[in-house]
């Protein structure tokens, strides 16, 4: 997955976990916790989606690259790169 | 066939789990006693209307938008939007005692105003105690030695009417405890009733539990109507299957049990250490429904909810007779802003209620014995409110004995026992509970129980 993708992947994630939210004006750079008042419930969320979409396990002490829209995807594209959608 | 998970009783908190397991892929099956979902939270249907059981409302409102509330958790959570659940918000309700009376909206400021106007001399308490209700961590999942709510209300408060009125409402949501509320029930049921608000959904129970089934169903989750569990069965210690009534055996990774504590114990096998006779419920209700000729408001009825107590000092306990007329609650359902008015008017009477006294009687007495204690209340009721007997064109009354049937809670007690078990864990390794014995109440309280059993427990250790 390109950089690219993987972003778009991870807003489709946030979508379906924050179905009430508006992502088209997300900040790439500030927190998502406080832009989407994103509690540790969430972040949960996020991670068991990683590992369902694309079987990738987040462990728990890498929870805090998952901070902006931008930490995610640099955290997340080196391991991303050579995955795809699970079945 | 063997599960990631079982789940025992299809109310809101084990559909809850279940939803939040069946997302993450986890083949996961709830077992239901009853042909119909719901549990304490659901519904009925008489000569063609459909009504819901023993919901007044649903506390916890939050409007849509709202971050950090118990029910924007519960939305994101179990992937719904706000508008999903069609809440339809209450108008003003009232707390009435004899002298005084405080009325309530979902504007928080609304009450607070009220409680400065009717009782000057309290402001400043009111305001320190509420930056301690602010300040309260009541989610936590630690289990933390029980703190006596009256005693905090009396470090801030030095009326007792004061206490009583806001005590009043609360414990009637939500107290499994007589006469006193563990301080952090307290802190939940004050931030859902007066600090959110109230609500009902357009199309009742049935609609929210239909959502909720759906999902799970559409998740994958497998969900067994009409059949009992007869025994839990471990080894050693541990979980290891749930036997049916018919006899069929279902093994799992784990299960968690939405029955009750008690409950929930007594179908191990082979049997656990003997129970505590603390930790069975007593609280339960009578409560009847009247269907009128016209709109409520007609009648003179222009409260969502009246929660009122006849007597200058409010009791809640179990009374030594069938039923305590002299405190209730008293709901409009028509008095909740539908899009569209209700077709038919409905009031609904709850009274405290004793479970033996209900239990003792025989078939035929119990009848009579129902129409008796509704008369009752209602006369008591006249002193405060409008009579409406003239106008009812249906009835109908439950009592803890129909609550035991129908829901399996001893002594028909709907806020279960007074011992909360917040972490959710039993002597049963592997065996975990969620509901109402876990201590979230509410509609909203029940299902985040079942989230965060589901998170706790499986979840975050897969």
């Amino acid at each position: 997955m390109t950089k690219e993708e993987v972003r778009a992947a991870i807003l489709e994630i946030l979508s379906d976990i924050a179905p009430d939210e508006d992502l088209s004006s997300i900040d790439d750079d500030k927190k998502l916790r406080e832009q989407f008042n994103l509690d540790s419930m969430d972040f949960l969320d996020i991670v068991m989606e990683l590992r369902k979409r694309y079987n990738l396990e987040v462990p728990e002490k890498d929870y805090e690259h998952l901070v902006t829209l931008s930490s995610c995807v640099s955290y997340l594209q080196p391991l991303l790169k050579n995955r795809q959608l699970v079945g | 066939m063997f599960y990631d998970a079982l789940i025992i009783g299809a109310g809101l908190s084990g559909l809850a789990t279940g939803i939040r397991l069946a997302m993450f892929d986890l083949k996961v099956c709830i077992v239901e006693k009853h042909t119909e979902i719901g549990g304490l939270n659901s519904f009925y249907k008489r000569k063609g209307r459909i009504f819901d059981v023993g919901l007044h409302a649903m506390t916890n409102y939050a409007p849509k938008g709202t971050r950090s509330t118990p029910l924007g958790t519960l939305l994101k959570q179990l992937r719904f939007r706000h508008d999903d659940f069609r809440l339809c918000q209450q108008q003003i309700s009232e707390i009435r005692f004899p002298d005084k009376s405080l009325r309530f909206t979902n504007d928080f400021e609304f009450f607070a105003q009220e409680v400065r106007d009717r009782f000057p001399g309290q402001t400043d308490g009111f305001q320190k105690l509420l930056k301690h209700i602010r300040e309260f961590d009541e989610l936590s999942l630690d289990d933390r030695a029980a703190i006596s709510a009256r005693r905090i209300l009396e470090n801030y408060l030095s009326d007792p009417l004061l206490i009583d009125m806001i005590l009043c409402p609360l414990m009637f949501y939500g107290s499994a405890r007589e006469d006193d509320m563990d301080f952090y029930q307290f802190v939940i049921m004050f931030k859902s009733v007066f600090m959110e608000g109230l609500a009902k959904p357009q199309g009742g129970m049935r609609h929210i539990l239909n959502l909720l089934a759906e999902k799970y169903k559409s998740l994958g989750g497998e969900l067994r109507t009409g059949q009992a569990v007869a025994s839990i069965d471990t080894r050693q210690g541990a979980f290891r299957s749930l036997t049916l009534s018919g006899g069929e055996t279902l093994g799992a990774e784990r299960a968690i049990s939405s029955i009750g504590y008690v409950e929930t114990l007594r179908l191990c096998q082979p049997s656990v250490a003997p129970e505590d006779p603390e930790a069975i419920g007593r609280i339960s209700f009578i409560e009847s429904l009247f269907v009128v000729d016209r709109q409520p408001k007609e009648l003179g009825f222009d409260r969502s909810i009246v929660f009122y107590s006849a007597g200058p000092r409010f009791r809640y306990r179990v009374p030594a007779e069938p039923v305590d007329t002299t405190s209730g609650i008293l709901c409009c359902a028509n008095n909740f802003d539908y899009p569209e008015p209700l077709p038919e008017g409905l009031i609904r009477l709850t009274n405290l209620a004793n479970p033996g006294q209900w239990d003792r009687f025989q078939r035929k007495e119990y009848i009579e014995a129902k129409k008796e204690w509704r008369g009752r209340a209602l006369e008591k009721l006249r002193k405060f409110l409008p009579d409406f007997r003239e106008s009812v064109v249906f009835l109908d009354t439950f009592t803890p004995k129909t609550i035991f049937k129908y829901t399996g809670h001893i002594n028909g007690a709907v806020y279960g026992s007074p011992q909360k078990i917040k972490n959710g864990v039993t002597p049963i390794q592997n065996l975990f509970i969620c509901g109402t014995d876990q201590g979230f109440l509410g509609i909203v309280g029940a299902t985040l129980s079942g989230i965060s059993m589901a998170n706790l427990h499986v979840l975050k250790g897969l």
